[in-house]
């Protein structure tokens, strides 16, 4: 295909490089510097898409960021992304896209058919049409709705491209690198101020790249490339460019996304897919420019419309012609910018001007091209369905509400101008009262809220000289407040064409007996009559009207469609657009990439993989790991082609008749010391605390002030004033946090400090029957034996030179020790437990078996002590000091918490005692009572009894006390099972507890 | 994002810090009698105030220290901020 549409010299594109390229399966080429907007169109391209509720043919509006229709599904590199504005689509080689919203093609759109049937998605349809009847909504709607509208199809792959977070700190981040952005820029850098410039598109300059201006002896653009290229050689300016400030957020904090690679075939190694900066600055200047708006008429919609600056645009930058016999419709000066860049190329451009006789400079110099120039015109109607054919035209009176004799105008573009709306966004996110301007008909910001300021166009300035003049000046001022410097900077000379006055004239009214559609927001497809109808039924606050016809709703926020859609409120409302007020403008600015919000905490990046110090011989002896919080534990030790179920029960099963090693390096470690630690212990647990000698470990449940469980463990006396607690593996941290909370806040008289030593320790429990014989082969110099080492006794012994801690602890139910060394010497205990144990038939043991042996234990943890549970419930009560207070235990008072139905842990075992129990099932009285079936309590825990070999489970259940006996049903609707169980006491093995004092 | 002046260490992110609630409540003291009333007003009640508000914050991934912050509910600013046992002005 031939590029058609390209004029032959011209533009900033690099012409001695061709571009090839694929859109809905048809190759093209391109030029490198051109968008996929560009491209397409120098192709003559115009239909891109459907529309988003009517399917209507959808081209080209803007070239940029404010883009309503070309939103292409990209594929680059294998891979493929949604929502991709072809205007701001840089063109590379290979590159692949194809239209949304369409099916089966965008040619031939079975969803137009609603274009027909535009009574089924009137405003309000999402509400209405849909309600009624219920049941068609998952049937019919939804797929319906599904299947044809949505902008692209996500990836369901894993993403391979990297997207990285960066923190930044500066004194002037400015956003936007049109004339006032680099000039503030410009003089802040002089003055010695770090400096971050971002410039969303690829080009630097902004409006500088279009208008017909000069700077100083040269060319607007001239003068950018020479400050862009100053500030680039100074160390204490970053210049960005591909990087959009789209948030802003508390205290002067700007989110930018960089976009690193989206402009080649494929992301160079090493480097990330798109980079978000995280920004911190003193000073916050927004140069963001404008936006044209539309004025609206009747089929505003058809491909071939667009904005007057995007035609410029195109031309100048790409060397485009959007179209070879254009339409310019305008109510101000810039329209005749256009027409006269048209003119230049040879191409005979006509004006209507809604005015009746407006005079300016650059209106002279239109008429001295001979361009063919027509007052108190307007356009009424495109005509054309996949692309203009026509305009139907015609004279508008003074008070434009009525309109002259149709005529009819044979054109392939209108290109139109309804002055501009300032891209105040950015200021209103920060919080600043926005306030409307009479003078251009739209809102400027007020009072700043946090440390940032409005320059030039964002600001309602549209003069060259005067944005410069201000910029330069609030670029030195805000630069000399944090560097005390004041360089002098002098203010070029400015050559721009005074405009005249806009007119204030924003939609042509319907000719007698019309009913075109006439589009406001042109993503959403909302017409006037859609919000004519909110109007009629009631809707009043803009908030409701957006949300009722979601007109602004679209990926575009309404950047073209905002100011038009006030107009028509307040003209129905009979109100002036500042009462009417706009709605709150929210980040971000444009479309962030999930992925770039992400980051790289992706999979394994999510969260850190702790490992114990000897995991590495986990993993040579067959472990299989899991997730335990953030640490990996074994799960179990795989022998051959064992289960889990099979190796855990093995595991298990050797604790109880030999002896066996688990790895519990994992559990949280606090060291507890100074001369008030043990009255600090005696405040945080709820047992006494204050008799225990050196050299003994007791265990202590710590209550939340509400009463509820929050963590257990053991705490050992190591000296006078030194305790060594240990926390579940899950509430380290937690724990932690509350002991300062009270040592810092609480009580400040307590001479105490806490630290965690969880990393500082490697730990082994060694539990079985034969673990003492173990462990006094491991410590022959060390007296273990019963009265040496009574059951929660601690001594200090040595392992073949290695300083060893002893605990005789614990969780299994059997005869059991700790062992801790320093980490360093983790996997040295360790290997020598196995190499030792192997005369006592020790096995390692993974969290399954741990799990296991404690559960037929009555053992409680995590699954028990949810948040949600009272000591009580966890037959704990025997651990409440009577004597003294402790946090939470006023609390314990609660008429609920004494109630005498509470609930309470019990045993379950089912009837058939083969069935296993789902954990989380529900306990209910009658399998078969009407739903909703009354609860009486939940199943926490399950295992398979190794001591009893059936089922066995843990429950917390509603009068727990009085249900042993009972005889319930467990129901998981989950799992689609009913299980008849027994209800038995928690404590299923050893009750008495005697095999962990023999 | 809130920037965070930690009286220990200086201006921080907020995300080294974590959130503690209202800081002008105060737990009663150990061992007295205090009425259902007065507990539930010290575990539960809290008013939820627009405007000037003294909160604890820890500042978890740094000093590890408490601290007090007075902010204001509705705009985000901060205006002073104090350490654990300073005298509130
Ligand atoms: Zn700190």
């Amino acid at each position: 295909m031939t590029q058609s549409y390209r004029i032959e010299t011209g533009g900033l594109i690099n012409r001695n490089k061709k571009i090839s390229f694929k859109f809905n399966g048809t190759s093209y080429f391109g030029y490198e510097g051109d968008t996929l907007a560009s491209a397409l169109l120098a192709n003559g391209v115009h239909l891109v898409g459907r529309s988003f509720k009517y399917h209507r043919p959808r081209g080209f509006f803007g070239a940029g960021v404010d883009e309503p229709y070309a939103v292409v599904q990209l594929y680059r590199n294998g891979e493929t992304e949604p929502n991709i504005k072809a205007t701001e689509q840089e063109l590379f080689e290979g590159l692949e896209a194809s239209s949304v919203n369409c099916w089966p093609s965008v040619n031939f759109d079975i969803g137009a058919i609603n274009n027909f049937l535009k009574i089924f998605l009137p405003a309000g349809f999402y509400y209405k049409t849909f309600m009624w009847p219920k049941s068609f909504w998952y049937k019919i709607y939804e797929p319906f709705i599904r299947k044809a509208a949505g902008l692209g199809v996500a990836s369901t792959k894993h993403d391979k491209e990297r997207y990285e977070h960066k923190y930044e700190y500066c004194d002037l981040l400015i956003a936007g690198s049109g004339p006032s952005g680099l000039a503030s820029a410009y003089s802040a850098a002089k003055n010695g101020a770090k400096v971050i410039l971002a410039e969303d598109k690829p080009r630097y300059g902004g409006s500088l790249l279009t208008s017909d201006v000069n700077i100083g002896n040269q060319s607007g653009k001239d003068w950018a490339d020479g400050i862009i290229s100053e500030l680039k050689e100074m160390p204490n300016v970053t210049v960005k460019n591909r990087s959009q400030v789209f948030g802003y957020y508390d205290h002067n904090m700007l989110v930018m996304s960089e976009k690193v690679s989206d402009h080649l075939p494929k992301t160079k190694k090493y480097h990330p897919n798109k980079r978000l900066w995280y920004i911190r600055a003193k000073e916050v200047l927004i140069s963001s420019g404008s936006i044209e708006r539309p004025i609206v008429f009747g089929n505003n919609d058809t491909p071939g419309v667009m904005l007057s600056s995007a035609a410029k645009e195109y031309l100048k930058v790409y060397g485009v012609l959007v179209g070879k016999k254009p339409l310019v419709f305008t109510n101000n000066d810039s329209g005749y910018e256009t027409a006269i860049e048209f003119k230049k190329h040879g191409i005979e451009p006509i004006v209507l001007d809604s005015r009746s006789n407006p005079q300016s400079e650059i209106i002279d110099e239109a008429k001295n091209l001979g361009i063919n120039i027509k007052n108190s015109y307007v356009v009424v109607a495109a005509q054309g369905y996949k692309k203009v054919k026509s305009a139907d035209v015609a004279t508008i009176s003074e008070d434009k509400k009525t309109l002259g004799n149709i005529e009819n105008i044979v054109c392939d573009c209108i290109c139109v101008s309804g002055f501009w709306t300032p891209t105040i966004h950015l200021a209103s996110q920060s919080g600043n009262k926005t306030k409307f301007n009479e003078e251009i008909d739209a809102f400027v910001p007020g009072v700043s809220k946090q440390n940032e300021t409005t320059l030039g166009a964002a600001n309602g300035v549209f003069t060259l000289e005067e944005t410069l003049k201000t910029s330069f000046e609030k670029g030195k001022e805000l630069s000399k407040k944090i560097t005390e410097k004041d360089n002098e900077i002098s203010i070029p000379n400015v050559v721009e064409k005074k405009y005249s006055k806009h007119d204030k004239f924003w939609c042509v009214p319907l000719p007698k007996g019309k009913s075109y559609k006439r589009f406001l927001d042109f993503q959403n497809d909302v017409a006037v009559s859609d919000v004519e109808i909110a109007l009629r039924e009631g809707y009043r606050s803009i908030e409701h009207v957006k949300r009722y016809t979601t007109l602004g709703m679209a990926t575009d926020q309404g950047k073209t469609s905002n100011l038009n859609g006030l107009q028509l409120v307040s003209e129905i409302e009979n109100k002036v657009v500042p009462s009417v007020g706009h709605t709150t403008f929210r980040p971000p600015y444009t479309p962030i990439s999930i992925g770039a919000i992400v980051g790289r905490e992706v999979g394994k990046h999510s969260k850190p993989t702790r490992k114990s110090p000897i995991h590495n011989w986990h993993e040579e002896h067959n472990a299989v790991f899991v997730d335990a919080g953030v640490w990996l534990r074994p799960r179990y030790y795989k022998r051959g082609n064992e289960t889990l179920f099979e190796a855990s029960k093995r595991e298990a099963k050797n604790v109880r008749t030999n002896v066996g090693v688990c790895d519990v390096t994992t559990l949280g470690k606090i060291d507890v010391k100074g001369p008030d630690a043990a009255e600090f212990l005696n405040r945080v647990y709820t047992n006494a605390w204050l008799k225990l000698p050196v050299g003994k470990a007791r265990y202590g449940v710590m209550l939340r002030e509400d009463g509820i469980v929050m963590d257990d463990g053991t705490t050992t006396r190591i000296s006078e004033n030194h305790y060594h607690m240990t926390t579940t593996t899950a509430q380290a941290a937690n724990v932690l946090s509350h002991l300062e909370y009270y040592l810092q806040l609480v009580w400040p008289e307590l001479n105490v400090n806490v630290v965690s030593t969880t990393e500082q320790w490697a730990g082994a429990a060694i539990a079985g029957p034969k673990s003492r014989d173990l462990l006094q082969k491991l410590f022959p110099k060390t007296d273990v034996s019963n009265e040496g080492l009574p059951f929660m006794g601690y001594v200090e012994g040595d392992l073949f030179g290695v300083k060893a801690r002893i605990f005789r602890i614990s969780f299994s139910g059997e005869l059991a020790y700790e062992v801790n060394v320093e980490s360093d010497n983790g996997r040295f205990m360790w290997e020598k437990i196995i190499e030792i144990g192997e005369e006592f038939q020790i096995q390692p043991y993974g969290t399954e078996a741990l799990s296991t042996l404690r559960i037929e234990m009555g053992h409680v943890a995590g699954s028990e002590l949810d948040g949600r549970t009272i000591p009580y419930d966890n037959a704990l009560e025997g651990l409440l000091s009577k004597k003294k207070d402790f946090i939470g235990k006023r609390s314990l008072q609660r008429a609920a918490f004494v109630a005498e139905d509470r609930q309470r842990i019990v045993g379950v075992v089912p009837l058939d005692k083969k069935t296993s129990i789902p954990e989380g099932s529900h306990l209910v009285k009658d399998a078969n009572a009407p739903l909703p079936n009354k609860k009486l309590g939940h199943i926490s825990a399950s295992c398979w009894s190794v001591e009893y070999d059936n089922p066995f489970s843990l429950a917390i259940l509603k009068d727990g006390k009085n249900m042993i006996g009972e005889k319930l049903f467990v129901m998981s609707p989950l799992k689609n099972k009913v299980i008849p169980v027994e209800i038995v006491s928690s404590h299923y093995v050893d009750p008495k507890g005697e095999r962990v004092r023999s | 994002m809130l920037h965070i002046k930690c009286p220990h260490c200086g201006m921080r992110s907020q995300n080294e810090f974590s959130y503690g609630g209202d800081a002008t409540v105060k737990r009663p003291e150990l061992n007295k009698e205090v009425t259902d009333q007065e507990w539930d007003n010290f575990v539960y009640n809290r008013v939820s105030p627009r405007g000037k508000h003294l909160e604890l914050w820890q500042h978890l991934s740094g000093c590890r220290q408490w601290i007090k912050v007075e902010r204001d509910t509705a705009t985000h600013e901060i205006f002073k901020t104090y350490k654990a046992n300073e005298e509130i002005a």
